[in-house]
């Protein structure tokens, strides 16, 4: 198993949209390596002819009658939004200027 | 005896009697709220009006003769992780400060169903990501027992609630142990159900593959009754076992462990574990013994890899769940001026947003999903879930239970494991195994340790959809050592 490295920690956080300061890359890679050695003994027990289990019960999909049934508002559903204008959620430019 | 010193069962017939009214009994819950709060804060949130507001309705419906049933005007405090219409919902985080949801999770719409009056919302760890309610974004919990001490996590603002008589009962939720955990550092009971015997619609999802709502209380029955009231099927949860709940307040009632397979985990109980929380497990084998139950040594080899099987699989889910505080539709929002891009604003926001133990989770998380390492971690880790379902069967043909410590040590010091996951994450060693298969599994008290005079908990795991059997095995234990202590073990807590 590889260590993590700085750079890793600095892409990881790119990834899941986290934007960390010097110190926390520092800090996190740190530990991550620490944790990702003690937790890397998974790949010692479990052989080829071992399947995986996703999760605990066994899922089918399951569905709901086709039918119009009551929904939350538009005032609802926008009641927690950080930013609203003209009855929709108001969000940050999403393209660059350049698009 | 005074009101919040008594059994929810206790306040349930009371209240039915007309002996006194759900108005009174949430007066004293909430006299005693704002009495100890200063030293435990187990709550982030209390809405006195709101409370007697409920109480009243429960009093009007029981005057004009409906028929409520057995919780009906008994308090609760709920853990603020389950969405409430009328209270903020937080998940202990700052990146939902305020929020208010559109929406009742199911458990809260049961509560209310069944005329549980909720007292408020409980502290938790940030996304019920911890093992000792020092990652709340708004200040730990205290254990009621030694206020410098941790009441576990991440439910331990609900189970320093119960421990401190501020509520008989309480709501948690168990990913790794989450209510078990805390259960037994406080001396109190916690059952963590059947994965899907109760519904996570509402709940805050951690990692959706464990996450399980269950109960806490002072003794078995009260947790009984509370597991009844909210579990059972929900349409609204794709993952909710469409099955009969078994009928743990029977079994509770019951009691009875004569002739009964029990097996001690062979895994459990060695280096790591502190001196005086083996002697209290080990007096209860004897005492189950004395009880008619035949106890035996079972081995679980892959209990072994169960908690680094774990850390891998529920940040995973964690890092895929907690994408969606995206700072668009609700929650915090950071840095937008005008000048930044939405994906700017996302990891602006999300880095102040979450706290370290939150942030740690995801970014482990992206790494064992990521091309390259998911087969070696993710997916070897959903093999050591395989290999774990197989022990319990293979256990189950033997005995009808499982028992072991629930935790290694009792409550240790706040701050004392801060900085250092790898040894907080120990406190999970003994519970994280029911999560990874689904199994129902309780944590009653069975003593106090000798070296710090601190609660030390028995976990009893019983097979998929046999919850009933962990309330009866719990029942009988409580019994025994109560009859043997001449009375619970919280009443040998100081007072506060």
């Amino acid at each position: 198993m590889s260590a993590i490295t700085r750079d890793e920690v600095a892409h990881l956080a790119r990834l899941s949209r986290l934007a960390l300061a010097d110190e926390e890359l520092d800090h996190f890679a740190a530990q991550l390596d620490v944790i990702i050695g003690a937790v890397a003994r998974v790949a010692e027990v479990a052989a080829d002819d071992i399947p995986p289990s996703s999760h605990a019960l066994p899922l089918t999909n399951v569905y709901r009658p086709d039918e119009v049934r009551p929904c939350l508002t538009p005032e609802q559903a926008l009641s927690g939004a950080p930013a609203v204008e003209d009855g929709r959620f108001r969000v940050p430019r999403i393209l660059g200027e350049e698009a | 005896m005074s009101l919040i010193h008594k059994s929810a069962a206790d306040l349930g017939a009371l209240i039915a009697s007309g002996e006194v009214s759900a108005v009174e009994v949430a007066q004293a819950h909430l006299d005693r709220i704002a009495a100890v709060e200063p030293q435990v804060n187990a709550f982030l949130h209390v809405d006195t009006e709101t409370t007697l507001e409920q109480a009243r309705v429960v009093d009007a419906r029981r005057a004009a003769g409906e028929d409520l049933g057995p919780l009906a005007g008994v308090p609760i405090a709920h853990k603020d992780i389950f969405t409430t219409v009328d209270m903020p919902t937080t998940a202990g985080s700052k990146i939902l400060e305020g929020w208010r949801p559109p929406y009742d999770a199911t458990v809260t719409r049961r509560l209310r169903a069944a005329g549980l009056v909720i007292l408020g919302k409980t502290n938790l760890d940030e996304f019920a990501m911890g093992s000792s309610t020092e990652n709340s974004a708004y200040g730990t919990t205290h254990n009621p027992w030694d206020l410098s001490r941790i009441p576990g996590g991440s439910s331990g603002g609900s189970s320093a609630a119960v421990a401190a008589y501020e509520a008989p009962l309480s709501t948690g939720t168990d990913t790794g142990g989450s209510i078990r955990q805390p259960a037994a550092v406080t001396g109190i009971v916690g059952m963590k159900p059947t994965y899907g015997g109760s519904s996570r619609y509402g709940l805050i999802a951690f990692a959706s593959s464990l996450d399980t709502p269950g109960p806490f209380a002072r003794n078995v029955m009260d947790a009984a009754l509370l597991h009844e009231a909210f579990s059972g099927h929900d349409v609204m949860d794709s993952t909710s076992v469409d099955a009969p709940v078994p009928s743990v307040v029977e079994a509770a009632r019951n009691a009875e462990v004569a002739g009964l397979r029990i097996g001690v985990v062979k895994e459990f109980g060695g280096d790591g574990y502190q001196p005086g929380v083996l002697a209290r497990f080990h007096e209860t084998v004897e005492l189950l013994e004395s009880l008619g139950a035949k106890v035996f040594e079972v081995s679980c080899p892959s209990f072994d890899v169960a908690l680094p099987a774990y850390y891998l699989i529920a940040p995973s889910e964690c890092s895929s769940n907690l994408a969606r505080f995206d700072a668009m539709r609700y929650g915090l929002r950071v840095g937008d001026d005008g000048t930044r891009s939405a994906e700017e604003v996302m990891s602006l926001t999300r880095a102040q947003g979450f706290g370290p133990e939150v942030k740690r989770r995801i970014i482990l998380g992206t790494y064992a999903l990521s091309s390259g390492y998911y087969d070696a971690y993710y997916g070897q880790a959903q093999k050591v879930r395989t290999l774990i379902a197989r022990d319990f069967e293979s256990a189950f043909q033997q005995v009808d239970v499982l028992i072991s410590p629930t935790t290694p040590t009792t409550a240790f010091p706040i701050g004392e494991r801060a900085d250092d996951p790898l040894a907080m994450y120990l406190a999970d060693l003994c519970t994280i195994p029911a999560n990874l298969a689904g199994n129902a599994a309780i944590s009653v008290p069975c003593g106090l340790a000798d070296e710090d005079g601190l609660p030390v908990g028995l976990q009893i795991m019983a097979p998929v959809l046999g919850d009933d059997r962990c309330y009866r095995v719990g029942a009988a234990v409580e019994r025994a050592l109560e009859a043997r202590w001449g009375g619970s073990l919280l009443s040998k807590a100081p007072a506060l």
